[in-house]
Parts: structure tokens; sequence; C-alpha cells
């Protein structure tokens, strides 16, 4: 017995975008920082890979801005009611670039190309105990156990569909057409200039009628943030993807004439900055002295002045853009009083802290200023490190800091992309990801996993809103702020952006008035 | 004429010693006029200067005052400028002056060895030292100090080799005294007035050197300098101009005061080599 939980036509979302006054051609020059290592999306994730690729290749669903499930490749899905059999029917008539067909073999080959080259589709499929193609256009993966974020996981960055016909049987990582990616994507690769520019041009035999709209797609290639403001003043590009240039000049930006912006697009991401706080040695082993900086940080003041007002101030692991955020949590307002009783009660010695900043420029760096400014008033001494960016990764993996900043995605699910970091299975020496504060509580790791792999969505939320709660009040790592980087565009670009990647897949529905 | 008196003949000389010596006092009454520091966040961030009561030259991009920093910079900008110029001098003159004493092949060595730090760009060098140390106070002055001592050892051999063979050095060899000795009390001694005039032009180099390093983000990140202000404020410099503008002029003030200083210094001793149509 199936539950059909959701089937959406496309004609339904051709007609919400108001297909009738969109115009056809042009070209749209965007920025991409920095350079993509590779294309071939299915080898290499990281940002820049994804912006581009994204158009590229696809994955079986897209995500609305509110973290919905939309067809991509898939035309409709269905999920079991017990949350264990989840069956995809593709669309009809799609064909890779080079012309071959595409069909469920694809997809099936996928998920093993995908298993030795992607850390998280490996964490999302180790759920499932197998993946079936009973016809041409049909998928069913069935699962070990019910695994309720898994409906998050078909995105084109997180599961990019890649061409069985070219890497069966081959070498995946030496396989010459890496440089040449060939996709099902709307827009098909033409010529990538290093250093230059990366262009793209429109898949005519796209297989929804009508789209893409634009010609052309060239994705510049500018090193220095001032430069590529300067670009963008002058017209040479039309779009300035999130964190493109430094905030000091979005607002610069965003005030002149016929320049729009958005913080729409990050939802999937939604990340979340915070400080790693040395839950092994020194003061930051001590509860209280954690909490003192919490109540120490005036976080609103650097939401308003670092970020210009952009970002929202957290209250806790979960961003409040992803499932299952609860505002029901203990507050930490900036209030230095609380914040030196605190000191008084465990007894500080006046040891000083070192802060370690993100080496990603001005932003950064004045931001730990802030920090700092904001701990002295309290009467906790600190140092700023300073370290580039392998001296960051190699401090933070190996645990030789006291506060160190950094942030990372969530991927619109706490299973997926906030258990990792406070989980003591996540404790990795050598690694600058997830847990890298040394917070350990067993209670809390049953209950992180047992909200994992709970069928029920309302239980969930039950037991998501319970562990926010006392992690809150353990204040394992210092939540600094949701980062919202806004996208800087011309407003003759329309529709630029519409799922919760942005530009990741956004290009397929957008238009240029012309 | 007494060394001062030659010295203030050269009136801009006299200048640069009235701006330094006004930098060096409020450098050194920084902490009495700013008890908070230069980092305090006082005021809304962007303030224009001259606009705001008690904040003269506005606030920078985290609402700090931009007069508090500029005041702790100067102490940042002459310490590193003198202890790293102090360094230099006593690598570069034991150096230069045993090369150019003995000669022979205790000179072809000591100045391969001057050669092979001049080949180096001396900025270059710099950055690669700091990058390697981790730029803290101490390792951006010991770096400063390493790529300014070369033309110290070049200069002092060059005087040491053209005292020695004064007819008072062969005087001093006939008495029987040491080499030691004739080095220390009878050469040296000579070769000090275009060593101090040396110096204090290598004091103002020290200075850009160290905003330079700052500038470019490679400054302490606990200090507050006078390039770390114009660094910070390069991003911004189209809409808050005064966040780059003052540190800037304030070391134009410095290295321009520091080079009249040098050259006044020049001129009194050296008296000699004084210009025609200079009063």
């Amino acid at each position: 017995m199936k539950h059909l939980k959701m089937t959406t036509f496309l004609v339904a979302a051709m007609l919400a975008t108001g297909a009738a006054a969109q115009q056809d051609g042009g070209r749209l020059d965007l920025i991409v920082q920095p350079e993509p290592p590779g294309l071939m999306l299915g080898l290499v994730q990281n940002g820049p890979t994804q912006m581009v690729a994204g158009q590229i290749y696809e994955g079986l669903l897209r995500y609305n801005t509110d973290l919905e499930p939309q067809p991509s490749l898939a035309k409709s899905w269905e999920i079991a009611e017990d949350g264990m059999t989840y069956t995809f029917h593709l669309n009809e008539g799609v064909t890779w670039h080079d012309g071959a067909p595409f069909s469920s073999a694809d997809v099936v080959f996928t998920t093993k190309f995908l298993q030795d080259n992607h850390a998280r589709f490996r964490a999302a499929f180790s759920h499932v105990e197998s993946v079936e193609a009973p016809d041409a256009n049909t998928v069913v993966i069935k699962m070990k156990e019910p695994y309720g974020p898994f409906i998050n996981a078909f995105e084109a960055g997180s599961m990019p569909i890649v061409p069985a016909h070219i890497y069966e049987g081959t070498d995946y990582a030496t396989n010459e057409m890496n440089a040449t990616p060939i996709g099902t994507g709307p827009y098909k690769f033409v010529e990538w200039s290093k250093g230059s520019y990366i262009h793209l041009t429109k898949n005519e035999d796209y297989y929804i009628d009508g789209l893409p709209h634009i010609d052309d797609l060239y994705y510049r290639v500018v090193p220095d943030a001032a430069s590529r403001a300067v670009a963008f003043e002058t017209g040479e590009v039309s779009v300035l993807p999130g964190g493109a240039v430094e905030n000091w000049d979005v607002k610069r930006l965003t005030e002149m004439d016929g320049v729009c912006s958005t913080s729409q697009g990050w939802e999937f991401f939604a990340p979340h900055a915070w400080m790693w706080l040395n839950n092994r040695e020194g003061p930051t082993s001590d509860k209280r002295f954690r909490q003192a900086v919490m109540y120490a940080l005036d976080r609103e003041f650097v939401k308003d002045v670092v970020w210009n007002g952009f970002g929202t101030v957290p209250t806790g692991p979960v961003s409040s853009k992803t499932n299952f955020y609860t505002d029901d949590v203990p507050q930490y307002p900036h209030d230095p009083d609380k914040a030196k009783e605190l000191l008084a009660e465990m007894g500080y010695d006046g040891t000083p802290v070192r802060v370690l900043p993100l080496p990603y420029g001005e932003t950064w760096q004045r931001w730990a200023e802030a920090v700092k400014q904001n701990l002295e008033e309290v009467g906790i001494k600190v140092d700023i490190d300073s370290a580039d960016v392998a001296g960051w990764n190699e401090k933070t993996a190996n645990w030789d800091y006291d506060m160190a900043f950094t942030y990372l995605y969530q991927y619109g699910d706490p299973a997926l992309g906030v258990a990792r970091n406070y989980t003591a299975d996540q404790i990795k020496k050598g690694s600058p990801w997830n847990n890298v504060e040394g917070y350990e509580n067993p209670e809390l790791d049953k209950k992180w996993a047992a909200a994992a792999i709970e069928p029920d969505n309302a239980k969930r939320q039950e037991m998501y809103t319970e562990i926010q709660q006392q992690i809150v009040e353990d204040v394992p790592v210092a939540w600094l702020l949701e980062i919202e980087f806004p996208t800087i565009y011309r407003c003759n670009v329309k529709n630029l952006i519409t799922t919760g990647i942005g530009l990741n897949d956004g290009l397929r529905d957008a238009w240029i008035e012309q | 004429m007494s060394l001062w008196s030659r010295f203030a003949t050269n009136r801009a000389a006299v200048a640069g010693l009235i701006v330094l010596i006004v930098v060096i006092i409020i450098a050194i009454l920084a902490p009495v006029m700013f008890p908070k520091g230069p980092w305090a966040m006082v005021q809304r961030p962007f303030l224009a200067p001259f606009g705001t009561d008690g904040l003269p030259l506005g606030t920078d991009t985290l609402g700090r005052d931009v007069m508090a920093g500029l005041i702790y910079g100067a102490r940042v900008s002459l310490l590193v400028g003198l202890v790293s110029t102090v360094m230099a001098l006593l690598i570069g003159v034991p150096l230069g002056a045993v090369a150019g004493f003995y000669g022979g092949w205790v000179d072809e060595i000591a100045m391969r060895f001057t050669e092979f730090f001049q080949t180096i760009p001396n900025f270059a060098l710099a950055i690669v030292l700091v990058a390697i140390l981790e730029p803290s106070l101490t390792s951006i002055t010991i770096s400063i100090a390493i790529v300014s001592w070369p033309p110290v050892a070049r200069l002092v051999r060059a005087e040491v080799m053209s005292v020695t063979r004064r007819e008072y050095v062969d005087a001093a060899r006939l008495a029987g005294l040491s080499n030691l000795h004739i080095l220390t009390r009878q050469v040296l001694p000579n070769t000090v007035s275009p060593i101090i005039v040396m110096a204090s032009l290598m004091v103002a180099t020290a200075i850009l050197l160290e905003s330079s390093l700052s500038f470019l983000g490679l400054g302490d990140p606990n200090i507050m300098s006078w390039g770390y202000q114009i660094g910070a404020a390069r991003t911004v410099i189209r809409s808050a101009w005064w966040l780059s503008f003052f540190p800037g002029v304030a070391i134009v003030l410095t290295v321009l005061a520091l080079n009249l200083i040098g050259e006044g210094l020049n001129d009194a001793l050296n008296p000699h080599l004084t210009r025609k149509g200079k009063s």
C-alpha cells in the first residue's frame, strides 16, 4: 500500500512563474570565486564547482526556498508510508549533451559512481538497502531503516546524475571526459579558459520546452574582491554571487540604479557561523566560561556592523531556515555583567585565550577584532592568532586553538548538517570539519541517532527540540550568526533565484529583459 | 661651529626634528590620552571626521576612534623603526668593519655573504620571513633588521678601508697597538658620522616596511599600526576616505621628518660636503 505524498507537475510550476512575459536570448556574465578545481560534479563538490556545474548536471529533485522538493529529472515521486521505499518517475525524452538517451540505468550507475567520490552522498546512502530500475523511467530505492532527511538528498550538489555511457567501466578520476563534462542540464559546456572564464551555452534539446532562456553564460574569474566590485559597476558582469565582494561594498553596490539584491537562494545550505570553543582544555573547557563568552558577545552589533545587517543572530545549533528549528531554548542576550558573574563564579584566573579568525578576508578579521574587544570588556584576555588557509586547517585539525571561527552548511535537515558537529563519533583529530570542539555527550548522541531514523515528523520535531534545549545550555560552541550572502545582480536579469540553492541551479529559469 | 649650530642652519632639518619630537611625545602619552586603548568600539562606525565631539578623526569600520589608533600606531612605528635599525647596525657594523679592516679572504667571504642578501629584493624577503615566523611584533622587527643590514655592512666596509689607509693608522700600528684596539679605538670612531646619517634614514625605511607588511595583512593582529589602519581601510576607501588618509599622512610626516633629520645630520657631520646656496 503506497501513499502518494507529492506529485507536482511541471505545468503548474511554469504557470506560477508567468511564462508569457519571458524573453529568450542574451548573454549573462557572472562571477565565480574562486576558480573551481574542476567541473565534473560527481568528482568535485566544492562551492565554485557546484555553482557552475549545477547548470550542466542535474539531480533527481530540486528544492524551493522553503526546502520543499520540486521535480527535476524526476517528474514525480512517492514515499511509502513506512518510509522504507522511495519511487522516482523520471522525465521521458531526456538526452545527455552528446545526444545519448538518459534512463534509469544512469541513476543506478550514479549511485555506484558517487559511493567512491562523494562523502555526503555516502553518508545519506548508508541507510539504503538497494537501488533498482524496474523500467527505463522508474527508480526504486529501498531503505534499511526509515531516514527522514533522505528526501533532502537529491539536488544537483548532493546527487548529480552522471552519464553511465561515458564512465561505466573506466577509471573515473582519469577519464578524459572530465575536462568536457556531459550532463543533462539546461546548459552545455563549451570552453574553459583557465584563469579567465568558463563558457556554457544553451542546451537546445533541453527536455522542458521553452527552457532555458539565455543563450550564453560566462563565469568570469576575477581574483581580487575590489576588482570584482568594479567589474560589476562597469557592467562587465551582471551577477555577483553571495560572498563575491566584501560586505562593505555590498551597500554601495546595491544602492546603484538598476541593481537588485536578494538574500534568498541559500536556504538549503543555511551557512551557520560559530566559534569552536576547545572543550578539552584551558578555560574554554569550563561550561561557565563558555556561557560567559555567549553573554559577553554582542552578536547583534556584529550583524549590523560587520555584516551590514545581513543575517540573523542564531539561538543555537540549528539555523532558523533549517527544518526542525526551535527558538524555545535558553537565550544568551548581550549581558556583560552576567558574563562577569559567571567568570567570577568559576574563578577565572585571567589565563589568556587565543582566538583564531577564519582567513577569508577583511570581514572575518574585523569579526575577530570585535570578539576580542567584547571579551576583553568582561575581563577575558585575548590574543588573536593569525594563519593562512593552510595554517587554519592545521591548527583546527590538531586542536591547537582556544576559540576558532568557522562556518558550515546545514543541508536542510539537522541529521545532515547539524548532528555531525556535536556527536562524539565525529571527533577526528586531523580533520578541520565537524566536531572539532571535542564536545562529548553520550546521552545526546543517542538522541541524535534516534531522531535521524524517526519516521514521524511530529516526533522528530519533539526530539530535536529537546536536543536543541540541552545543547544550548551546554554551549559546546559559540553560535555567532546565520550568515546571509546577498546575491547582487542587474535588475534586468529576471527569475534568477528560484530554489534553495540559488545560483547553483537557478539559471535554468532565468531570463534577461532586453 | 658646534654640531648643533651647524645642524640648526638647516631649517628643514630642525622642522623634521620638531615633528619627530612631537610624534615621540604623543607615542609616550598614548595610554594617558586614550586609556581604553585603540581597539575600543566607542561609537557608531563610519562617523566622518570633524563631525563628532571627542572624535576629531571619526570612527572606522567597527566604530573605533581613528585618532586613538593613530596615536597608538605611532608607538608601534617608532618602536619597530628604532629596534630594527639598532639590530641591523649590530649585524652590519661589525661585519663591514672586519671585512674592510682585514681585507683578503675575510673580506671576500663577508662580502659574498652580504651580496647573497642584497640580491634578494628587500620587501620580498621580509614578506617571506614574516610569513614563516608567523606575524608578531618580534618577527616583524627581526625580519626588517635582516633585510636592512647589508647596505650598512657595505658602507662601513668602504669607510673602514679608506680610514685604514690614513697615516695615523700606520702610526698606531708602528706604536704596536693590537688590531682590535686600532679597529675599535682609531678606525671605527672615524666612521661614525655616515653611519648615523644612514641609521636615521633606515628608521624611516623600517617604518615604511612595517606599514607595508601590515597593509598586506602580515602585521601583528593584536597591534594597531598605521599600516594596519590603511590596509583595513583599503576596501572602504571609496566610502570612508578618512580611514586611510590620516594614517597615510602620519606615515608621510614621520618618514619625511626622519629624512630631513638625516640630511641635516649629514650636513652637520660632514661640513666639507655642505652644498653651496644653503644657509
